[in-house]
């Protein structure tokens, strides 16, 4: 359940200025010493400015200083997911147990307490006990205690009695310092005023600034000459949203510092064993004899029998105890306990042994298959494998492969042309460095862009390089899986299916707007891909900048990566699609037809594609080769000329003018192409969208 | 002998008191008989010389009652301290299932417990039986004498202890130390239980 922490989100590769040195600052003091300065240290920053990073900062830090310490990151909704998930085991106290050893625990995203008030109780308890022995909890949110909805008072009393302190949205100097340690990391160097024309951008939000120095990095990767200030201001300034910068300085209030002469509580010893005379030098002479010695031996022989005798019951008592505080149901070894006859101890408890480890086998095949089955009952009891079995097989069941990308489409059969050479560069490069370079890669175009062509391509590509599952599917399929998975009670199940692939590619984000759950669960399911190192694309017909009901703390992870435009064709490639579709047929293409294709401008090669199958259509009804003049009837209602014309008729036909470059007929008024639909099977399915 | 028979439920201990003559082996016994409620005993058979040494052994057999379900009983033997007698010395030996050896504090007798002590090896040797792998405590009888006659407790361990065992100051006479040693032994016997090594 617990999330390791990212060797990358370190002290040391923060960076800190004006806007996050206070918050900094407390976060090492309490590295330093948990638990005894501020306790508990609560964080608050709009998504992007780092609070995760500091956050496993602490964790790293005081791991470094203590390797002992036992330290536990968790996200909010890891924590309610596995208190579920304990409780459905019928394993809540030994989930609350187990927080009560961690010596430091770092609870982030604690903004989505709101209306839990079952886990905002079960939190307030975790503080209390960790706040009473002096161990450390260090909460991050959106947003303050007093803002999260619905949260109960005495939690924001008990946020409020350690150190409440925010990250501000970084200043033009740090947002600098930041750009130029990521380009260090990645070994990309820029131009002078490069990286400070990007900071003097309105980007306050680091995920975003992060994802604008990727975009530099690919257009730099693909063009010959770099890039100078203005060229990478006009490029990332599209990106760049006014900040809507929080009135952050001035909200640490409320801060305050635990007492730190409150001792870590001496643990009591338990006492000694009564001294005996045992194997060892001299024991004094005794004491004279008491009255009633005969009665005393008999009493300590008595427990001593009694204790020797029973030793096999206690050795059963000392099993049950084992086995039940590791979480397992010991009602065979109980009934043991109650017959008079003296078992075969060894073999009793060998058998249960070998029972449970049949148990823990199964629950580790099933861990695999559907995490969310770990700790279920039927895993910890030895009296029914059957039960534990049948779990198995359920998850086994559930465990297809989630939709893998269409074969149809492969990189080869992509044209390329320089508008999206940015785009296809990118696209390379995830395929050779899945999860490296660009995770997220993000493909944002119109549609018949051809997204969906290259996200499958892309999942074909990267699945012959790093191996099967490849999760490719749309954003309706996923949500659709996980409405039906919920519908079975199997979500668990479905969610495992997307955690065990190797990458995941989910074709038109923007259509999970405005579902939370469907978001929650792709939210998790990103930070589980990102913290393995596996790669997510993912294709937008809206520019997220513009995309309405997208979390923000999705929205700033998925800008967190690379974002690529995938613009409408440029001539080169409505000259390959269509000298590609006219030879398909076998015959040479016609020059001039492949040229009348390239020159006509298309929103999309699905466009394109449509055109030229609909003009080779018309030529095979008439049964003549596919040319101009057709094309032209066919795509523009210009019927044929008649006779050869003079050429200086050719250019300009009487009865029809152009609109924008576009020739439209007279003849039942004029038509805009763009606004009729044409790539319909039929022709006779075809629609006129609108008529002008 | 069977030390737990889980059959009958009955724990019966065999208790040998080993040391050289006269070094208060059946004064222990006699302590301890005169302590034990009449219910509890049976009768002492102590065969005796004319000079009330002991000539074959002492048997008591003392009735614990039921603990845990399981009757218990414990048989206390002595054997003739007199190295005339080591044939009856291996045979009260035999199936001993822990062993008091009573040294003579007096220093004069120093001689005659490790001759002694070299006896119960020998002998328990002769039966198979290591005497590190069996319960045995050492009680220095007749601390109450004069110190100019006798060896200190840290002595008598120096000079017999060396496998440093449970070892017990006493005056079987009076009393000191009889039931302390017997407690001990009773529980070293008893906790061989836990290892199984006698159950039946």
């Amino acid at each position: 359940m617990t999330v390791t922490l990212n060797p990358l989100y370190r002290f040391d590769t923060f960076v800190v200025g004006s806007a996050n040195r206070l918050a900094v600052t407390a976060a090492k003091a309490v590295a330093e010493s948990p638990g005894t300065v501020y306790n508990p240290l609560f964080i608050y920053a709009r998504p992007g400015l780092g609070k995760t990073h500091l956050l496993m900062g602490v964790g790293h830090a005081a791991r470094a200083i203590d390797p002992n310490l036992h330290v536990e990151y968790l996200t909010l909704d890891e924590f309610v997911e596995a208190f579920h998930a304990a409780l459905a085991a019928g394993q809540g106290e030994a989930y609350r147990k187990r927080f009560l050893d961690v010596d430091l625990l770092l609870v982030d995203d604690v903004q989505f307490l709101t209306h839990r008030r079952e886990m905002q109780a079960e939190l307030l308890r975790l503080t209390d006990a960790l706040q009473t022995t002096n161990r450390q909890i260090v909460l991050t949110s959106d947003r303050p205690p007093a803002e999260i909805e619905a949260l109960d008072e005495r939690l924001i009393r008990r946020f409020a009695g350690g150190l409440i302190i925010d990250v501000a949205a970084p200043d033009y100097e740090t947002r600098v310092a930041i750009l130029r340690r990521k380009a260090e990391e990645r070994r990309a160097s820029f131009a002078d005023g490069v990286l400070e024309a990007i900071g003097g951008l309105p980007i306050d939000n680091v995920r975003e600034l992060l994802g604008a120095l990727n975009r530099m990095v690919a257009h730099q990767a693909v063009s010959e000459r770099p890039l100078n200030p203005e060229q990478a201001r006009m490029l990332i300034g599209g990106t760049a949203r006014p900040g809507d910068r929080a009135s952050a300085e001035g909200d640490t209030a409320n801060g305050g510092v635990q007492d730190p002469s409150h001792a870590r509580p001496v643990r009591s010893e338990l006492p000694r064993p009564s001294v005996q005379r045992s194997a060892g030098p001299t024991v004094p002479p005794s004491n004279p004899p008491t009255a009633d010695e005969f009665s005393d031996f008999l009493s300590e022989i008595h427990a001593t029998v009694a204790q020797q005798v029973d030793a096999w019951r206690a050795q059963i008592g000392a099993a049950v105890m084992r086995w039940e505080g590791e979480g397992y149901r010991t009602a065979r070894l109980q009934k043991l306990l109650e017959q008079d006859a003296v078992p075969d101890v060894m073999r009793e408890l060998d058998d249960f042994e070998r029972d449970i480890q049949r148990l823990r086998d199964m629950e580790t095949q099933t861990a695999e298959l559907a995490a969310d089955l770990v700790g279920a009952p039927a895993f910890r009891d030895p009296a029914d494998l059957a039960a534990a079995e049948s779990l198995l097989a359920r998850a086994r069941e559930g465990a297809v492969p989630p939709a893998a990308p269409s074969p149809l489409w492969r990189l080869a059969d992509w044209t390329e042309g320089p508008s999206a050479k940015v785009a296809l560069e990118a696209s390379r490069t995830v395929v050779q460095e899945p999860g490296a370079r660009y995770n997220p890669l993000v493909i944002v175009g119109g549609t018949g862009a051809g997204k969906t062509h290259l996200l499958h391509a892309l999942g074909n590509a990267m699945a012959e390089r790093c191996g099967v599952p490849v999760a490719c599917l749309s954003a309706p399929e996923y949500s659709g899986e996980l409405i039906a998975a919920i519908d079975r009670d199997a979500v668990g199940i479905w969610r495992s299916r997307y955690r065990r692939v190797s990458a995941f590619l989910l074709d038109d984000v923007h259509l999970i707007a405005d579902t939370d759950r469907t978001q929650d669960e792709l939210f998790l399911l990103y930070n589980v891909l990102l913290e393995s190192g596996r790669q997510m694309i993912f294709t937008s017909a809206v520019p997220l900048a513009e995309l309405q009901g997208l979390e923000p703390r999705l929205r700033t992870r998925l800008e967190a990566g690379l974002v690529v435009e995938l613009p409408a064709p440029d001539r080169e490639v409505r000259e390959a699609v269509a000298r590609r579709e006219l030879g398909s047929k076998g015959a040479e293409p016609d020059a001039a037809l492949v040229e009348f294709f390239a020159a006509r401008p298309a929103e999309s090669v699905r466009v394109v594609l449509a055109q030229v199958h609909r003009v080779l259509n018309a030529a095979e009804a008439r049964q003549s080769p596919p040319g101009v003049a057709l094309a032209r009837e066919v795509l523009d209602g210009i019927p044929p000329a008649p006779a050869p014309e003079p050429p200086a008729a050719q250019s300009r036909r009487p009865g029809a003018h152009r609109l924008s470059g576009i020739v439209a007929p007279t003849a039942g008024g004029a038509r805009s192409r763009e606004k009729m639909v044409w790539d319909w099977p039929d022709v006779a399915d075809r629609v006129i969208e609108d008529w002008r | 002998m069977s030390l737990v028979n889980f059959t009958s439920r009955e724990i019966t201990c065999k208790i040998v008191y080993y040391g050289p003559g006269r070094s208060g082996k059946t004064t222990n016994l006699q302590y301890v008989y005169d302590r034990v409620p009449e219910s509890r005993r049976g009768r002492m058979v102590s065969l005796a010389t004319q000079t009330d040494r002991t000539l074959f052994f002492d048997f008591l057999p003392l009735e614990l009652g039921s603990i845990s379900g399981f009757a218990t009983k414990f048989q206390l033997y002595t054997v003739p301290g007199q190295s005339y007698y080591n044939a009856t010395r291996k045979l009260v030996l035999q199936g001993a299932d822990g062993v008091v050896f009573v040294a003579d504090s007096q220093a004069r007798r120093f001689d005659d417990n490790l001759e002694s002590l070299q006896n119960l090896q020998d002998n328990l040797l002769a039966q198979g039986v290591d005497i590190r792998q069996l319960p045995v405590v050492f009680q220095y009888n007749k601390q109450d004498l004069p110190r100019d006659l006798i060896l200190t407790h840290e002595e008598m361990d120096d000079a017999l202890n060396f496998r440093a065992v449970q070892s017990y100051g006493g005056d079987a006479l009076h009393g000191t130390g009889v039931f302390e040693t017997l407690r001990g032994i009773s529980e070293l016997v008893l906790k061989r239980l836990a290892a199984g090594a006698v159950a039946g």
